[in-house]
């Protein structure tokens, strides 16, 4: 197990208002660990000095729940595709790196403290419409309404989106459009979904604008940094169904 | 009404209640409903469909689930959870959940978790997630509705009582600090596991007892703590910085082979980095599942692979530097597969080099994923060198206590899912969380509230500022300024490392009354040595996950020393409860004469011994077996 | 901006074609003639206020956009860059801004001399009725200017990067997308975007190094 030096350089700031500057330290890791846990070493080294320590958010640590939220060398969730923070490990740097980290940075999330930024804006992009407007109860038999198998393995690409944010973190105009799409393109491709997919589209890409989201323009850094590897066609197919519904439905 | 937790259980609690037209307030101390770790589930969900035709029903879903919880679940319970399973599939395709399909668009199964019929549901190895974000989104439609408000980053401190019932709870707003009083006519809790207290599980960084935990300080009752659930297909621990271990899906066992060294020596070169596992010999590694189980080889039970690869450690055979690892290999099934696919293309006298590549796609095909993510975290091509695994904490099948209707002995306060004991007895089978957490949420708790509502509908609205809610408020209140002036110097993570360890060496995958004795003393040392010399940074008043995680870890000192207590009382084997003094035949020997209730325990303080209250376990409806797999 | 975008990528497979005409040895004739019938023609007359339009509507959503994204960003990261994004695609309200800067001095140099200013020389050529203005004259002395040429060759290039991801952006935008016919899109809009660009960054250079034979023009009558 070969044991290296960093040098990071971590964004420090108190609450949204505050402007914030990056602290440096040096720690001592190993190549084993995680990213997060190599901050937790930092945490514990700051807790004996003490003092407080970064705070970052994390939960499940194993790449589902979305939780950890931090730019790592200008990208979110660090330098390798295809993986969160908490899943990316230290044998990825070298000893002796300067490492620089940041939270994801974007009007629409703004810094609660250090690298915890708030995201309440995607719930609120799902309580627009993100959802499928049935009571428990009221379903019918799971095999009543066949869906293509290729249809049903869209749907889930789609609804593998975590929600952490890598993409408005990613977009240089700071849009949610990768996350929306998901969203809206994993109930629409479904028959159970498609039902209400004018109002749905509308509502969610209206509530999109509205929390201050940038447009996109097709940058496509969203489906690089995406840790899940949503793909930017989504977005594609939401433009479609936004400009189909625009122009022909009653909403 | 209240509804703590927005996992499977609270998520569809809280949607499904705001459905019917009540008014839920929902707290999550995350960010967003729909971080809860029941998103972490991968295999998937069961459901007595019966869509195979392979002859499942409700009643072999029924008895599957109560024999693998080795006869210590209610009878009554469980039969309601296979009959919900039904309504949950449908439920859930009906919101949009991505399930896979055959090509013909029907839904698609699989067989998991050793049981003989194919009933498991599933959305690739995401299934939890998929899941949850259907709930998430039923109670995201309620909360644009308003029938439901959401508090997100708000921590249930305590829950409050008005002449013996629950009214209301006190909450922390954890971006402020602010301790927040909130009432209602009943109180839901749906808050999950405490696999945490062993410090390292599968378990998210967040996960804690602590709401359960309070309501058992209020005099709720806390039934089977000792039955947690052991998992052996974990990756190992690599060092003493880590924090939190991964599950690799059950799935794996169904094509890997699991090893160790015959000779120690080989295990000590292993160990040292001076020898390879690929250069060992066949006749040099010992199969122990397949050598101890040979019916059932290494597709034996989880309880039963943790402890025989816990076995093998402890004689010395194990393999990675800390030698708290077993191989988990691939190369047979490599080579198998490579045969079949050279055969199909007419060449039957295939070499090595020739099989391996269409052999190690079959694998890729299969287990990709799970491969990609071993290598992503250990740095090993699991294709080339065997995987290393371990056992680890997973799941704990004991909890609140709750009668049918999933009332705690505290009226009006509930208890959902793994928050919960009912379902599962000593010992859980695979993708059955899931299905326990729906039930509960979508089709048991909105009626069973009625139940206790039919009779409150003369009872005005609860004043949060009247003096129960403050008085709970200034003990919350106090307990935290406590914590904060210890000053110590020790940090939280370290008391929780050294509680962990005591749990897992002493009340783990094996205990003995010694061992359990020894874990008593030592646990309320470390106890008392957190409240003299734990640090806590910062403000009691501010955003600080360091206070969080100190009164979570406060609570998990008090819960482990009951657990212990548990398993101390319970002289038998069952489950995942494994009392080295019960065996035989080197097996697990449960005792039905003496052991067949569910023991719950109410506990008051630190100072007074906790009562045992027993709940006997009457099994009308199927017969108590001794579980074997040789 | 993806509808526009579309309308000016036609427009400049049309102007392009036609100004080609500026590389025939004939003196210009077919050149001032096909001028003269774009500068007549009621229609095209109609299509080119369309154009205009576009140009600035396209302009001025761009920069609408491009400052509105701006304001949502709220920082830049201190060190590295994101994957996956090109330089064109994160800078084209600036290659926008350039294009327009050079499309006004296009425009000045040509446009306004033949529509407003009257300056140029009337020529007739056999088989034609009307006089037509000899703009392909003061195309030639323009690019004599080293200078110009060189604007103009800065001006296409950043054309050229505008349209490589405009283009692809365009059906993106309007959600035209598959599986099987993106790459495609993404193929021609590669093809597309260098060989109109290739083709008007010819036309100045052909001018300032004429080729051996010297084109026969009535230069006499400048």
């Amino acid at each position: 197990m070969s044991a290296m030096k960093l040098t990071l350089h971590i964004w420090r700031q108190r609450h949204a208002n505050d402007t914030g500057t990056f602290e440096t330290h040096v720690v001592d890791a190993n190549e084993h660990m995680s990213f997060l846990e190599m901050l937790d070493v930092l945490n514990q080294t700051l807790i004996e000095q003490k003092k407080e320590p970064v705070a970052f958010e994390h939960d499940c640590r194993e790449g589902i729940c979305g939780a950890c939220s931090m730019v790592i060398n200008g990208r979110p969730h660090g330098p390798l595709g295809g993986t969160t923070a908490c899943q990316l490990h230290m044998r990825h740097f070298q000893n002796g790196d300067h490492i620089w980290v940041e939270p994801f940075r974007a009007k629409a999330f703004p810094v609660i403290r250090d690298l915890v930024v708030d995201r309440g804006s995607f719930d609120r992009i799902i309580q627009a419409g993100g959802f499928v407007s049935v009571n428990t109860g009221a379903a019918v038999d799971g095999n009543t309404i066949p869906i293509e198998k290729d249809l049903a393995s869209q749907s889930m690409d789609a609804a593998a989106c975590i929600g952490c944010g890598a993409c408005v973190a990613a977009c240089p105009n700071g849009s949610a459009m990768l996350f929306t799409a998901a969203k809206a393109s994993h109930l629409g491709l479904l028959p159970q979904g498609e039902v209400e997919n004018a109002r749905r589209v509308q509502a969610m890409v209206h509530q999109h604008d509205k929390e201050g989201f940038g447009r996109c323009s097709n940058t496509y850094a969203c489906e690089a940094e995406c840790p899940k590897e949503i793909s930017v066609s989504n977005i594609a197919r939401l433009n479609r169904w936004y400009l189909k519904s625009s122009l022909t439905s009653n909403v | 009404m209240i509804v703590v937790g927005t996992g499977l259980a609270g998520a569809a609690a809280a949607a499904s209640l705001g459905e019917l037209g009540y008014n839920v307030k929902c707290f999550t101390f995350h960010d967003s409903p729909r971080r809860a770790h029941s998103i972490a589930a991968q295999g998937g969900i069961n459901a007595a469909k019966n869509y195979q035709n392979d002859g499942d029903s409700i009643h072999r879903l029924f008895y599957d689930t109560v024999k693998g919880g080795d006869y210590r679940a209610r009878e009554a319970n469980v039969h309601r959870l296979a009959e919900c399973s039904t309504d949950i599939i449908d439920q859930c395709v009906a919101q949009g959940v991505p399930f896979a399909r055959e090509y013909g668009g029907l839904l698609e199964n699989r067989s998991f978790g050793g049981v003989q019929v194919s009933r498991t549901f599933y959305a690739r190895g995401q299934t939890g997630q998929q899941l949850l974000l259907g709930a998430y989104q039923a109670l995201s439609r309620q909360i644009a509705l308003g029938t439901v408000q959401m508090y997100n980053r708000h921590e249930m401190m305590d829950v409050v009582l008005v002449d013996g019932k629950a009214r209301g709870i006190i909450a922390r707003n954890l971006l402020t600090g602010e301790l927040e009083r909130h009432s209602a006519h009943c109180v839901i809790m749906a808050t999950g596991g405490y696999g945490n207290v062993f410090y390292l599980s599968t378990n998210a960084m967040g996960c804690n007892v602590s709401a359960a935990w309070r309501a058992v300080k209020q005099g709720a009752l806390m039934a089977n703590p000792c039955f947690t659930q052991i998992h052996p297909t974990c990756i190992p621990v690599s060092g003493d910085y880590q924090s939190k271990l991964t599950l690799m899906s059950e799935s794996l066992r169904n094509d890997g082979r699991i090893w160790v060294p015959k000779s120690k020596e080989d295990a000590a070169a292993i160990r040292s980095g001076k020898k390879k596992a690929i250069e060992l010999k066949e006749e040099e590694r010992d199969y122990f599942l397949e050598r101890r189980y040979p019916a059932f080889g290494n597709l034996v039970p989880r309880d039963v692979a943790s402890r025989a690869a816990k076995v093998a450690c402890d004689e010395g055979f194990g393999v990675n530097a800390t030698g708290l690892a077993v191989y988990l290999d691939f190369e047979a099934a490599i080579q198998r597969y490579g045969k079949q696919e050279a055969n199909n293309q007419g060449n039957h006298t295939p070499d090595a080099a020739t099989l391996r590549k269409p052999g190690e796609a079959k694998v890729a095909e299969l287990y990709g994923n799970l491969f990609e993510m071993y290598e992503k975290i250990t740095g090993d091509n699991p294709y080339k060198t065997p995987m290393m695994i371990y056992p680890a904490i997973h799941y704990t099948m004991g909890g609140l206590w709750v009668d049918y209707n999933l009332e705690t002995n505290i009226p009006g306060l509930f208890a959902l899912g793994e928050c919960n004991f009912s379902d599962h007895g000593a010992n859980r089978l695979g993708a059955s969380a899931l299905m326990q957490g729906l039930a509960d949420g979508y089709f048991v708790i909105p009626y069973t509230v009625g139940i206790f509502l039919s009779n409150e509908i003369r009872t005005p609205k609860f004043n949060p500022d009247g003096p129960e809610f403050k008085a709970t408020e200034k003990a919350v209140d106090d307990r935290l300024k406590a914590l904060m002036n210890v000053k110590g110097n020790e940090s939280v993570e370290n008391f929780h490392r050294r509680l962990g360890r005591i749990m897992w060496d002493y009340c783990g995958m094996a205990r003995n009354a010694e061992g359990l004795n020894k874990a008593l003393g030592l646990i309320r040392e470390l106890r008392e040595e957190f409240h003299k010399n734990v640090f806590v940074p910062g403000s009691d008043r501010d955003f600080n996950p360091e206070l969080e995680k100190a009164y979570r870890v406060a609570d998990f000192m008090e819960m482990g020393e009951l657990m212990v207590m548990d398993a101390l009382n319970r002289n038998e084997s069952c489950g995942g409860h494994f009392r080295e003094e019960y065996t035989a035949d080197n097996e697990a020997q449960r005792n039905d004469e003496e052991y067949a209730y569910v023991a719950a325990w109410e506990w008051t303080d630190t100072n007074t011994p906790p009562t045992l209250h027993k709940e006997p376990l009457k099994f009308e409806n199927v017969e108590l077996k001794t579980r074997s797999y040789k | 901006m993806s509808l526009t975008g579309i309308f000016l990528i036609l427009f400049l497979i049309v102007h392009m074609s036609g100004n080609l005409q500026l590389l025939a040895d004939d003196g210009g004739r077919s050149f001032n003639i096909y001028a003269a019938f774009m500068s007549e023609n009621p229609f095209i007359r109609v299509i080119s206020i369309g154009l205009y339009a576009s140009i600035l509507l396209h302009a001025i959503q761009g920069i609408a956009l491009a400052l509105a994204n701006r304001k949502a960003k709220g920082g830049k990261y201190a060190h590295g860059k994101v994957a996956g994004a090109t330089w064109a695609s994160k800078n084209m309200a600036l290659l926008g801004i350039l294009i327009f800067a050079f499309l006004c001095l296009h425009m000045a140099d040509f446009w306004v001399k033949m529509r407003f200013t009257d300056t140029l020389t009337m020529v007739t050529y056999a088989g034609h009725d009307e006089a037509v203005q000899d703009i392909y004259s003061r195309v030639n002395v323009a690019f004599q200017e080293l200078w110009l040429v060189a604007v103009y060759l800065i001006g296409v290039t950043a054309l050229c990067i505008h349209l490589v991801h405009g283009f692809q952006s365009a059906f993106q935008t309007l959600g035209l997308t598959h599986k099987k016919y993106t790459p495609l899109i993404n193929a021609l809009g590669w093809i597309y975007s260098i060989a109109i660009c290739a083709g008007f960054a010819i036309m100045p250079l052909y001018h300032y190094f004429p080729p051996s034979y010297p084109p026969t023009t009535n230069s006499a009558s400048m």
